[in-house]
C-alpha cells in the first residue's frame, strides 16, 4: 500500500500549540469552513444542497445548523447563478465560498467566472475585487455517473486573474482552504473526491494556514523528480516506493496550488535531478504536464538528461465509470513513466 | 446626505402604478380521478379497455424497475439508482401520449417511459452499469441521459425545429425536473422554442425537491406552468398523480406542439424515496410530508378508478407483477452475459476519424495492457474510493 503522505511534518512542524483530531480530508474541508466562519463572519458559504443536507459529500455537515440560514444558504439550481451572486456578495466586502456539486458542472458558471470574477480587480482598475473561493469536487474513481469525473483545472489554470488550489492531505485541506478563503483574489479550491475518505490525518483544531503557491516535497529522492497534485499523489508515492527496489529514488512533489506555480521548488528539484515525470488525471493535450515541461526548459535546460514524461489520462472524455480504472493513472502505469524518465 | 433626485419621498396618491405579481394569473390544476377515485367521467379519455389496462402495466414496470434496480444497486450489481418512485403515473402517462416517432430528452427517473418508447431493458440497466455501449440508446428515438441538469432543453428546442423544418410529423419531448426550471438553458431554450414556434413539449416532473431543496426555495413563483407564459409558449398544470389527467394533459400538448404552439407541462407529483441511492431525505425533511404523499399513491388511484368502472375484474395483477418481475430478471440476466468491450471503447467515438495522437495513445496502451497482464489484475482490485 501506498506510504500515506506526511503532510503535517513538511508544514505544520511548530504552529500546532496541541489539539488535534483525527480527520478525512472531507472532514478537513468541513472543519476548515467551519473555523472560517467562526472567525469572520463576512465568510458565507453557498450552492445546492449545502444547507440543511450539509452537501452531497457532507463538506459542509452541521454549518447550517451552527450559522443560519444566511451564512449557510442552499440556492436554487443554477451555477452560473451561484457563482454569479457570490461574485457581488465579494465585490461587496463579503467572503463567500460557494461549491459546485461536482467540478463537472461548473461550466455554466464558466462565463461568470471567466468574464467577471478572474477580471473583477483589474476591470475596475482595483476598485473592485472578488475574495471568493469556488470549492468544486473533482476526480475520478468512485464509479459516478457522466460528468462526474472529470479533472479539467488546466481550463481554469489557463485563465489569468484565478488561483487553483488542489490539496492531497486532511492537514492540506483545511491549512489551503484558510488561506484560500483569506485571499484578497478569486481562488478556484478542487477537492479530490476519490480520497475524501481514504485516510486520516492529525489536524490541529485550531486554525492555520498553508501557504498558497507553495508545493510540498513528499518524498525525497535523487534519481527522477516526479510532479502531480490531487489524487494521484497516492499512487504516485507507491510507485516511488516500488521503483525503491530497482534502484530509483523518486523525489515526489505535490504542487498543491497549481496556479500560481512554486516554480522555484519545481526547478530546485529538477536540478538536482535532471529528469521529471509529471503525474495528472486530466486529459494529456494542454493539460499542466505541457506547462510543467515548458517550466523546466525554460529555467533548466542545460540539467536535462531525458525527456520529460508526462503520465496521465487520455485526449477523450472522462468513460462511464465500467472503463474508469483503465482512464486513471495507476502506480504501475506511473512506475512506467517514472522509469522512463529515469532510464533515459 | 443623499443628494439624488430620487430620493424625494413618493407622491401619497395613487397614481396608477399596479404591479403584476404572484397569484394574479389562476392556474388550474388539471384532474381526471380524484384521490378517492372518483371522476369526471367527460375528461376519461377516448381509449379502449386494453389501452387503460396497459397503462396499469405500465405503472407497475415502473415500479417493480424501481424497487428491483434499487436491490441490485445495493448488492454493487448496478451503479447509482435515481427511483422514479411515487411519480409513476407523471412517467407512464407521458410516455403513453407519445408516438415512437417522437424524440424524448430523457433525464434520468422515466425508465418505464423509455422502455415504452423502445428502448430494450438491458441497455438501460447496461447503461447504469456504466457501460459505454448502452449510451446509444439503440433502437429507439431516445437522446442521450441529461445528467447535467437543464442542458438538454435547447437541445429539445432544436431538435424540433429541425423536424418542423423537415417537415416531419412528430415532436421534441423533453423531461425534466422542478430543479432544472433554474438553470440558464432552460430559460434560453423554452425561449427559443417561443420564438421559433419549435413542436416540443417541456415536461416538468414537479416532485417538489431537487435532492434537499423543497420548490419553494427553487422559485419564487407559484408554479412552473405560469413561466409559460413568460416565454411566449403555451402552459399546462396537471395533477401527477392522476395517469389519466397526464394522458390528456400531454396529448392536448402534443397537440399544440404539432400546430406550432411548444407547450410547457408541469405534473405536480412527489419524490418519495431518496434522490438517489447516494441520498439520505431524512435529513431534509419529515416522515409526515411523505406519508402524505403516500395517501396519494398513483397506482392506488388509478386501481380505484379502474374498480369504480368495472375494469378491475378484468386484470390479474398478480399475473402482470410476476410478469414483469420476470422481465426484470430477464433483462438482468441479458446485462450479466453482454460482453463487455475493451479500451477502444473510450477511443473510438471521439471523431469520425481517429487524429494520429489520439490513435497513438490507444496503441501505446493496448501495447502495455499486453505486455503486462498483471495490469488488468492491479486495476480490477485497485482500492474505489
Ligand atoms: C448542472 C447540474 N448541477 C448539479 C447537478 C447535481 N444534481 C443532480 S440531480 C440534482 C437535482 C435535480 O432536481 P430536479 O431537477 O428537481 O430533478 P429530480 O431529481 O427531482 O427529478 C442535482 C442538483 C447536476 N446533475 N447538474
Ligand atoms: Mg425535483
Amino acid at each position: 500500500m501506498a506510504a500515506e503522505p506526511d503532510s503535517q511534518t513538511e508544514t505544520a512542524a511548530d504552529e500546532s500549540t496541541g489539539e488535534t483530531e483525527s480527520l478525512t480530508l472531507v472532514q478537513a474541508v468541513r472543519d476548515g469552513l467551519h473555523t472560517e466562519m467562526s472567525r469572520d463572519e463576512d465568510v458565507v458559504v453557498m450552492g445546492e444542497d449545502v444547507g440543511k443536507n450539509g452537501g452531497v459529500f457532507r463538506a459542509t455537515e452541521g454549518l447550517y445548523d451552527e450559522f443560519g440560514e444566511n451564512r449557510v444558504i442552499d440556492t436554487p439550481l443554477a451555477e452560473s447563478g451561484i457563482v454569479g451572486t457570490a461574485i457581488g456578495m465579494a465585490a461587496y466586502g463579503m467572503r463567500p465560498v460557494p461549491e459546485m456539486q461536482f467540478l463537472g458542472f461548473i461550466y455554466p458558471a464558466f462565463d461568470q467566472i471567466v468574464s467577471h470574477a478572474a477580471r473583477l480587480r483589474t476591470r475596475s482598475r482595483g476598485r473592485f475585487t472578488c475574495p471568493m473561493v469556488i470549492r468544486a469536487p473533482y476526480g475520478g474513481g468512485i464509479r459516478a455517473p457522466e460528468h462526474h469525473s472529470e479533472s479539467s483545472e488546466a481550463m481554469f489554470v489557463h485563465q489569468p486573474g484565478l488561483k487553483v488550489v488542489i490539496p492531497s492531505t486532511p492537514y492540506d485541506a483545511k491549512g489551503l482552504l484558510a488561506s484560500a478563503i483569506r485571499s484578497p483574489d478569486p481562488v478556484l479550491f478542487l477537492e479530490p473526491k476519490l480520497i475524501y475518505r481514504a485516510f486520516r490525518e492529525d489536524v490541529p483544531s485550531e486554525s492555520y494556514e498553508v501557504p498558497l503557491g507553495e508545493a510540498a516535497v513528499r518524498r525525497e529522492g535523487s534519481d527522477v523528480s516526479v510532479y502531480t497534485w490531487g489524487a494521484m499523489t497516492r499512487p504516485t508515492l507507491e510507485a516511488a516506493e516500488n521503483l525503491e527496489s530497482e534502484g530509483i529514488d523518486a523525489e515526489v512533489i505535490d504542487l498543491r496550488t497549481l496556479s500560481p506555480l512554486d516554480e522555484e521548488t519545481i526547478v530546485d528539484s529538477f536540478e538536482k535531478t535532471g529528469r521529471a515525470a509529471v503525474v495528472h488525471e486530466a486529459p494529456k493535450t494542454g493539460g499542466l504536464g505541457a506547462e510543467i515541461a515548458a517550466t523546466l526548459q525554460e529555467e533548466s535546460l542545460l540539467y536535462q538528461e531525458a525527456p520529460v514524461e508526462r503520465v496521465t489520462g487520455f485526449d477523450t472524455p472522462f468513460p462511464l465509470y465500467a472503463l474508469e480504472d483503465y482512464y486513471l493513472p495507476e502506480a504501475a502505469r506511473i512506475e512506467d513513466g517514472i522509469r522512463n524518465a529515469a532510464e533515459f | 446626505m443623499d443628494n439624488s433626485p430620487q430620493s424625494i419621498s413618493p407622491p401619497s396618491v395613487d397614481v396608477g402604478v399596479d404591479p403584476i405579481s404572484q397569484g394574479d394569473v389562476e392556474i388550474e390544476t388539471y384532474q381526471v380521478v380524484r384521490p378517492d377515485g372518483s371522476f369526471d367521467a367527460d375528461r376519461v379519455p377516448d381509449v379502449d379497455d386494453e389501452a387503460l389496462r396497459d397503462l396499469y402495466r405500465w405503472m407497475l414496470l415502473q415500479r417493480v424497475y424501481d424497487n428491483r434496480a434499487t436491490k441490485l444497486q445495493r448488492r454493487g450489481r448496478l451503479g447509482t439508482v435515481a427511483s422514479g418512485r411515487g411519480q409513476e403515473a407523471a412517467i407512464i402517462g407521458s410516455g403513453f401520449a407519445l408516438s415512437q416517432d417522437d424524440w424524448i430528452f430523457p433525464y434520468g427517473r422515466e425508465a418505464g417511459a423509455l422502455l415504452m418508447h423502445g428502448l430494450s431493458m438491458r441497455d438501460l440497466l447496461l447503461y447504469w452499469r456504466g457501460i459505454e455501449d448502452a449510451s446509444k440508446m439503440e433502437g429507439a428515438n431516445i437522446f442521450g441521459m441529461a445528467i447535467s441538469i437543464g442542458s438538454h432543453i435547447p437541445l429539445a428546442t432544436g431538435k424540433a425545429w429541425g423536424m418542423q423544418l423537415a417537415g416531419e410529423e412528430s415532436i421534441a419531448f423533453a423531461n425534466l425536473g422542478d430543479g432544472a426550471t433554474s438553470t440558464g438553458a432552460f430559460h434560453e431554450g423554452m425561449n427559443f422554442a417561443g420564438v421559433l414556434d419549435a413542436p416540443a413539449v417541456y415536461f416538468c416532473q414537479n416532485n417538489q425537491y431537487a435532492i434537499s431543496l423543497p420548490f419553494e426555495k427553487q422559485t419564487n413563483a407559484d408554479t412552473v406552468a405560469q413561466k409559460a407564459l413568460a416565454y411566449g409558449v403555451d402552459g399546462i398544470r396537471v395533477d401527477g398523480n392522476d395517469v389519466l389527467a397526464v394522458y390528456n394533459a400531454v396529448s392536448k400538448a402534443r397537440e399544440r406542439a404539432l400546430e406550432g404552439n411548444p407547450v410547457l407541462v408541469e405534473a405536480v407529483t412527489y419524490r418519495r424515496g431518496a434522490h438517489t441511492t447516494s441520498d439520505d431525505p431524512t435529513r431534509y425533511r419529515s416522515e409526515e410530508e411523505v406519508d402524505e404523499w403516500e395517501k396519494r399513491d398513483p397506482l392506488e388511484r388509478y386501481q380505484a378508478f379502474l374498480e369504480e368502472t368495472g375494469r378491475w375484474d378484468d386484470i390479474d395483477e398478480e399475473a402482470i407483477r410476476e410478469e414483469v418481475e420476470e422481465e426484470f430478471s430477464a433483462a438482468v440476466d441479458a446485462a450479466d452475459e453482454f460482453e463487455e468491450r475493451g479500451i477502444e471503447e473510450i477511443f473510438s467515438y471521439l471523431h469520425e476519424e481517429t487524429p494520429p495522437e489520439l490513435q497513438r495513445q490507444l496503441e501505446e496502451f493496448r501495447e502495455l495492457l499486453e505486455e503486462r497482464p498483471d495490469m488488468y489484475e492491479y486495476i480490477e482490485t485497485r482500492p474505489k474510493g
